[in-house]
């Protein structure tokens, strides 16, 4: 099988113009920091940014924003990371916001092959305005639809040679999603291991989600 | 004792033992520390994990550990690590017994906001809708009058709200008030040294006084 390990550089040379990226972590943790970091060095340009937090002062995400390289964000929270409020003031980038639940669910949706699904979240609120209103068993729903991004930075601490990921502890967040709702995943890793040398039991994500991985 | 802490001693007295229970940022992380020694409740924390524990400091502190504001947290026995998509199954699924929020207006009609003041920063609503939308009992925990001295309990939140009708209990350093669907805001509790008109005045909403009304004790 060919060899998924690949330098920062070639890695992050995945994403293009306009793509659309995903980007793992909660707050500070689970951030793939390396990946986004090699990114704002490049000169890729009008990206479309999925990540539930847009990270915080201290994360890359935050220099990737203050780099102009991002059109669009997608986002639940934006309060860790200034840059991101300071676009939906200025509308230098578009700024949309779920809920958090329903952002991973989008991306699980998008990752799970499905066409969307139906969520009571946001009824009544400014987050139904231009979704389609389903009614099941009396029960009035949004229709929510997928998400699927060109390419997903996601981090872990283990990886075996065939893309298996160990991920330890609440840096699962979004990584473990954003693993299933792209075209070419990349993993940012502290250690890579042989092939079986990680129990199949304490897999987090299955090495056939995952198409590059960069030791850091 | 200030406000917030009689308001947080309060709210703690709400869980019964072995509920599931999501703290919102800020005051209502505070209940965490007043919780009956005779109960016991499993913290969740919606990045992902059952069994939160008190914060990390020096060298007990894990970087992939932390809860939802952020915060370097440990872990108690029995507790699980899960991706954001279970955690908000958890959430959206009934599984928590109870949240606890914080509020800038609560109406009659168990109308909540809390998330976004027009023309001010706006952060997101990270978390806020799933949780009160799916968490069994919405507790909201919060000063009766924002900072201004006006009523935060009103007749109709003018705010953009974070959830419709799904308010079950509101906790003020005045009193504890149940919505009841369909008939409004119902007063349970008063706290000592406050009068009838007092709550009254404080408050836009209609509020009915409970035929059994307590005083409320921490």
């Amino acid at each position: 099988m060919k060899s998924k390990i690949k330098d920062l550089t070639e890695a992050v040379n995945i994403v293009k113009n306009g793509d659309t990226l995903m980007v793992g972590g909660f707050l500070q943790c689970g951030q793939p920091q390396h990946l986004v970091g090699a990114l704002t060095k490049t000169d890729v340009r009008d990206l479309t940014l999925i990540s539930t937090d847009t990270g915080t002062m201290e994360t890359s995400n935050h220099f990737l924003l203050k780099s102009g390289k991002v059109i669009r964000i997608m986002a639940s929270y934006i309060g860790g990371n200034p840059e991101a409020g300071n676009f939906l003031m200025t509308g230098d980038a578009e700024v949309l916001l779920f809920p958090q639940g329903t952002l991973a669910e989008k991306i699980r949706a998008g990752g799970a092959g499905l066409g969307g699904f139906l969520s009571p979240v946001g009824i009544g609120t400014v987050v139904e305005e231009g979704k389609q209103k389903l009614t099941v068993d009396g029960k009035e729903y949004l229709l929510e639809l997928p998400l699927w991004a060109n390419v997903a930075f996601i981090k872990a601490d283990k990886a075996d040679k065939a893309g298996n990921l160990r991920i330890h502890g609440s840096a699962r967040n979004f990584n473990v999603l954003m693993a299933t709702a792209a075209d070419h995943v990349v993993a940012e890793v502290s250690e890579i291991v042989e092939t079986g040398e990680i129990d199949p039991d304490d897999v987090n994500v299955p090495g056939v989600f995952v198409d590059t991985l960069v030791k850091i | 004792m200030e406000s917030r802490e009689f308001i947080a001693r309060r709210v703690a007295r709400e869980f019964r033992d072995g509920d599931v229970v999501n703290l919102g940022i800020g005051m209502p992380t505070m209940v965490a520390n007043y919780i009956p020694e005779d109960i016991s409740v499993i913290l969740q924390s919606e990045n992902g994990l059952l069994g939160l524990g008190p914060r990390a400091e020096g060298a007990r502190i894990d970087e992939n550990i932390i809860d939802a504001g952020g915060g370097y947290v440990t872990v108690l026995k029995g507790a699980s690590f899960f991706d954001s998509a279970v955690s908000f199954g958890i959430i959206r699924g009934g599984h928590v017994d109870a949240t606890v929020l914080g509020a800038l207006e609560v109406d009659q009609e168990g109308n909540l906001a809390s998330w976004m003041v027009p023309g001010k920063k706006v952060t997101g609503m990270g978390g806020a809708m799933d949780l009160v939308t799916g968490a069994k009992k919405v507790i909201i925990s919060m000063e009766h009058l924002n900072k201004k001295g006006e009523p935060k309990i009103l007749r109709k939140c003018r705010l953009p709200l974070t959830a419709r009708g799904q308010v079950d209990l509101i906790v003020t350093e005045m009193a504890v008030i149940a919505h009841r669907p369909g008939s409004g805001l119902e007063v349970l509790e008063i706290a000592p040294g406050i009068t009838r008109d007092d709550l009254i005045r404080a408050t836009e909403a209609d509020l009915k006084f409970s035929d059994s009304l307590k005083l409320m004790e921490v």
